[in-house]
């Protein structure tokens, strides 16, 4: 008995290792923060950043998109958030977020689909002008990185 | 089966010597030539033979294409372009391999639809099936880590969006993703990994196609009419007419193939992949390759909450369950009768689950909209109905066609 539990532990501590090699390396998750400059970024138009590897969306939202995000009640929302929560408060023309799909990790094509907002083409679902998902097989709203403004045109991702 | 047990007399003094300490000549003589075989097997058991050449192709022309390969994200793209343009014969080396995993799956999904219409999966047959259904688990997850290898854009996406299915999984799903990824994002260390496992997984492959034959030996053939072997009257040796069977449909399988290689190497291919790899743009369409389609077309199907399960984890469930459910067919069909050919109800629900799986294939690669959306959901419900709800009722309420009393009868007409 006693020799079989310290020969279990001896095998479980010698295969650790083999499947710890496998998780991110501390070079990958040492947490970069990266600053972007949106002045050149024009009322419509998009950027994408990459971030930790991951694309990231910049948007510079137009007042019709701001208005239609703020008009949907709530009950409609199949991952319920409100347009304030999906933006920094006196930022609201800027909607930033990872531009991968919450349903199976695709980038969503921009201003497109039946909400004004972004539409992915792998497996169809859709979300609407503050990146909330609205149709389709994706569970959760376009996911928001941890990022505050330094100033009205510099911002801070991670 | 006594009658045709193995009558290896060694000839000389060294097969003497040798037969008493490793009796390999014996074994390979008992199970290579000698073994009895079902008399009334027609070309659609050639599938077997088939496979095992296809596996031997994959294993040859993937060791060789290794030597010139760069697993690495900057060199991986250029190195198979290489690999087409200037190795020594490398365009015919590249195109056997990567059509070749075309037409082995091709080849087991025949394999596989002949054993569902057969009931080759019935006792005492169901560890054999169990064996299969491994192997085509293993050969999907080779197939999809070798077709990362080359970093094009259907490449990265595909390993993108196949990483993510783990993601559904509650609480340490993301976890496992970037344990998997090694990384937030596939990247150099995910194309390394999938290059050192696909190395690795077509050994595991053959080893597990051993257990698969020596499975298959133990019970003997399935054949088309199911009526166990009764007498050595039933069966001939596996050598010479089985061996030569065989080679003759390998020889019609290697006609297509070598169309495909010489003529048309990329058709079945999407043009996508030969952009290379750009982590900040996905295709409009992601399609996989076409035999994985019909799992694909599964996975998307659900987009609906059913109740705490949310979309994404439906859609994961789904597709893991299609593959899942083969492993219990033995148990979910009870009918007696093996062969679907004295099964006059069955032999319609069949047909029409060979095109739904077909037409699911189809879907696919379909855009996921409109009326797409809604058959991919009636050819869902129809795969798991057959397997849930079908085949467990039709063994209880079917009258099978009588049997023939032996295989010989069949053959040769009864006695007068």
């Amino acid at each position: 008995m006693a020799t079989g539990a310290v020969g279990a532990v001896g095998v479980a501590a010698a295969v650790w290792p083999l499947i710890d090699q496998m998780n991110p390396d501390q070079s990958v998750l040492a947490l970069s923060t990266a600053e972007f400059n949106i002045a050149p970024i024009t009322e419509g138009q998009t950027v994408t950043v990459k971030w930790r590897g991951l694309p990231v969306f910049i948007r510079h939202r137009t007042p019709k998109e701001i208005q239609e995000a703020k008009a949907v009640p709530l009950s409609e929302l199949k991952d319920p958030a409100t347009d304030e929560q999906r933006t920094k408060a006196g930022h609201e023309q800027w909607l930033i977020m990872i531009a991968n799909c919450t349903h199976l990790g695709c980038i969503p094509l921009g201003q497109s689909g039946d909400y004004d907002g972004w539409f992915c083409p792998c497996h169809g679902s859709q979300y609407d002008s503050a990146g909330r998902i609205r149709k389709g097989p994706a569970p959760k709203n376009l996911v928001l990185p941890p990022y505050k403004f330094l100033s009205d045109t510099m911002v801070q991702i991670g | 089966m006594a009658e045709h047990s193995t009558s290896y007399n060694p000839g000389t003094g060294v097969e003497k010597w040798l037969d008493e300490r490793l009796p390999i000549i014996r074994f390979s003589k008992e199970h290579l030539m000698d073994f009895p075989t079902p008399k009334n097997l027609n070309y659609w058991w050639t599938f077997g033979a088939i496979l095992t050449v296809m596996l031997a192709v994959q294993i040859v022309t993937g060791v060789v294409l290794a030597m010139h390969y760069a697993p690495n994200v900057a060199l991986a793209f250029n190195s198979v372009e290489a690999i087409r343009r200037d190795v020594n014969g490398g365009r015919i080396l590249q195109a056997v391999h990567s059509v070749g995993a075309s037409m082995f799956f091709f080849a087991i999904y025949v394999h596989m639809f002949r054993g569902l219409y057969f009931g080759s999966y019935k006792a005492p047959r169901e560890i054999l099936w169990m064996l299969g259904c491994l192997i085509f688990l293993l050969l999907t997850a080779t197939a999809f880590m070798g077709y990362v290898l080359p970093w094009g854009q259907m490449s990265f996406w595909g390993a993108t969006v196949i990483t993510n299915i783990f993601s559904a999984i509650p609480i340490v799903g993301d976890g496992i993703m970037q344990w998997l990824r090694g990384g937030f994002a596939v990247d150099n260390a995910t194309l390394n990994r999938f290059f050192s496992l696909h190395y690795l997984l077509p050994f595991i492959i053959a080893a597990v196609v051993v257990l698969h034959t020596w499975a298959l030996h133990v019970p003997g053939n399935n054949n088309p009419i199911g009526v166990e072997v009764k007498s050595s009257r039933d069966t001939v040796p596996f050598h010479p007419y089985y061996t030569m069977k065989d080679l003759y449909g390998v020889v019609l399988f290697l006609i297509p193939f070598a169309w495909f290689v010489f003529f048309a190497p990329d058709i079945l291919g999407d043009a996508s992949n030969y952009i290379m790899a750009n982590s900040q743009v996905t295709p409009t369409h992601i399609v996989p390759e076409w035999y994985l389609r019909p799992f694909y077309a599964m996975l998307r199907a659900i987009d609906f909450n059913v109740l705490f399960i949310d979309s994404k984890l439906g859609g994961v469930i789904v597709m893991g369950g299609s593959l899942l459910v083969l492993f219990f067919l033995p148990w979910l069909d009870r009918s007696k009768v093996r062969s679907g050919t004295f099964r006059p109800m069955f032999k319609w629900f069949y047909w029409l689950f060979v095109l739904n799986f077909i037409g699911l294939t189809y879907l696919g690669a379909a855009p996921a909209e409109g009326i797409y959306v809604i058959i991919a959901k009636l050819c869902t419900l129809y795969y798991f109905l057959y397997f849930l709800v079908i085949l467990p009722v039709l063994s209880r309420i079917e009258t099978p066609r009588p049997l023939p009393a032996s295989i010989s009868e069949s053959v040769l007409g009864a006695a007068h």
